[in-house]
Formats: structure tokens, C-alpha cells, sequence
């Protein structure tokens, strides 16, 4: 059976995703090791957190990521964007070996092969598997289309 | 070796981020699933068009309320814990949690190349975090 293919803007949006988060979770990680510890009792700290430079920058690429995520989910089902985005972690690991030096054990690697048999494993098969929603009435009415509308015409449709 | 009551307060941390940051996306690809493909939308009215189908969407305020309650809920671990244990765990359990929502959810055709898939990430996941 053949699916039709990703374009190339499609599979940048699939990399930046990837590439996205785990910086951005990064970032969030050097920020929050910096504070102190932050109890229960306390929870404003935690949105006194959110205006420190590494915990910003995080913040700024998890933007990014969010938006690329979105665009991804308008055309590609859940379950197709979420391991073909797991390439992310196939990166960090790359990126911890071969720039910072860093020792990565035969775990590791078998984690990086995993994840990539994951990924180009879905990415074989079809994006999407819902049917497609109806935007032009979402454009005319103003918002999106209530998926149980969007059935009813479905409906009609095979009807 | 982890003892018990620091056991369950990771367990409880990240079981948060979990159930909320799935919460979130599910909610979220249901509304991106009922809006349609962005970058027609973006070709047709231009970026705002496509902001204004984004965020008039119901489902997608209530994905975003479970999102960034997922957000705090991670800063908040990952202040008690390590990133690489926070981040591998909640990053695999959330990818299942999320497929058995977005089958029965979402009415996604979650075929055999779906679940190897999310299986082989998963397990990807777990040796990483080692």
C-alpha cells in the first residue's frame, strides 16, 4: 500500500521538533540546578523561575518547539509524530559523544539504534489515518470544527 | 540505591507529569485533528487565520491548561530530581500512555507498526537513561 510521502518542509518540521525539545529541557535543567531547592509550600518561586536567562531560553525554544509541534499534529496523527520525533534523544546522544567528549556506554548506543529503528520504522508507514477536517468551514465560521461535526459529515458523505 | 519514601515521591512526581502532560496532548491533537492542516489554513488567511483557528478552538484551552500544569508539575521534579531520570522516564511512559489515549481517544489507527514503533522508542528510552 503507498502513503504519500512527507515533502521536505514536513521533515524539517518533524527535525526541528526533535531538535527543540531536548535543548530547551536542557536549558530548563542548568536553570532550575541553579536555585534552590523549591517545596510545595513555596509554588510562586516556581513562576519566579520562569524570568532566570537559562530557564527564558528554555522557555524560548519550547516555544518554537510548540508551535513546530502543532503545525505537525494538523497534519500527522499522534501516534506517527510522537516516536518520528524521538530522534531528539538519538541527537543529545550523538551530540554528548561527539562534541562534548563525553563517554557513552554500549547501553547507550543500543538505545540510539532503538530509537532510530522506531522512527524510521513509523515513518514507513501512513501520516495520517483519521479523515481530514473540513477547514474551509473552520475559516468561514471563525474556529475549528467540533470533531462530532466533523463526523456527521463524514457521514453525509458516505452516505 | 533508592530508598523507599524517596521511591514513591519519584513516582509520584512523574506519574504527574505523565497523566497531565498526556492529558495535555491528547487534548491538543484533538484540536489540531477538528482544525485541519495549518499550512493551508496559513496559505488561505495568512498566519493570523491560522492563529485564530489555533486558539478558538475549545479543546486546544483546556490542552494547553493540562500542558503548562505539566510544565510547572516538571520544573517541580526536576528541582527534587535528576534530569536523567526524569526526563527518560516521563518521556517513554507518557509515548504509551499517549498511543492507548490517541487509539481510544482520538480514533487513530494504532496498527502493529504503530505499537513497535512506540515499543522500540520506549525501550530506546530506557537504555538511554542508563
Amino acid at each position: 500500500m503507498s502513503h504519500p510521502r512527507l515533502t521536505l518542509q514536513q521533515i524539517l518540521i518533524l527535525a526541528f521538533v526533535s531538535i527543540s525539545t531536548p535543548l530547551g529541557d536542557a536549558c530548563l535543567k542548568r536553570g532550575m540546578a541553579l536555585l534552590p531547592p523549591i517545596s510545595l509550600a513555596h509554588p510562586l518561586s516556581l513562576i519566579g523561575a520562569v524570568f532566570t536567562p537559562w530557564i527564558a531560553l528554555g522557555i524560548a525554544l519550547l516555544i518554537g518547539y510548540f508551535a513546530s509541534y502543532l503545525t505537525a499534529l494538523s497534519w500527522a496523527d499522534l501516534t506517527f509524530v510522537m516516536p518520528a520525533t524521538a530522534m531528539g534523544y538519538v541527537f543529545m546522544t550523538l551530540l554528548a559523544h561527539f562534541w562534548l567528549h563525553e563517554a557513552v556506554s554500549w547501553q547507550r548506543w543500543l538505545g540510539v539504534v532503538l530509537i532510530t529503528a522506531g522512527a524510521g520504522y513509523v515513518t514507513r508507514g501512513p501520516a495520517n489515518t483519521t479523515p481530514p477536517a473540513n477547514f474551509a468551514d473552520a475559516l468561514d465560521a471563525g474556529h475549528g470544527v467540533h470533531p462530532t461535526r466533523l463526523n456527521a459529515t463524514i457521514d453525509q458523505e458516505a452516505q | 540505591m533508592m530508598d523507599t519514601a524517596l521511591f514513591w515521591k519519584a513516582t509520584v512526581m512523574i506519574a504527574a507529569v505523565v497523566f497531565t502532560s498526556s492529558a495535555g496532548e491528547v487534548l491538543t491533537a484533538a484540536a489540531m485533528k477538528s482544525i485541519g492542516d495549518l499550512d493551508e489554513i496559513r496559505a488561505r488567511s495568512g498566519l493570523k487565520g491560522a492563529i485564530r483557528a489555533v486558539v478558538t478552538c475549545p479543546f486546544f484551552s483546556v490542552g494547553i491548561f493540562f500542558m503548562a500544569v505539566a510544565f510547572f508539575a516538571l520544573l517541580f521534579a526536576l528541582n527534587h530530581l535528576n534530569l536523567s531520570l526524569v526526563g527518560p522516564a516521563a518521556a517513554s511512559l507518557t509515548l504509551v500512555t499517549n498511543t492507548i489515549a490517541a487509539k481510544f481517544f482520538l480514533k487513530e489507527r494504532v496498527d502493529g507498526r504503530r505499537w513497535t514503533a512506540a515499543l522500540l522508542v520506549c525501550l530506546g528510552v530506557y537504555f538511554l537513561a542508563h
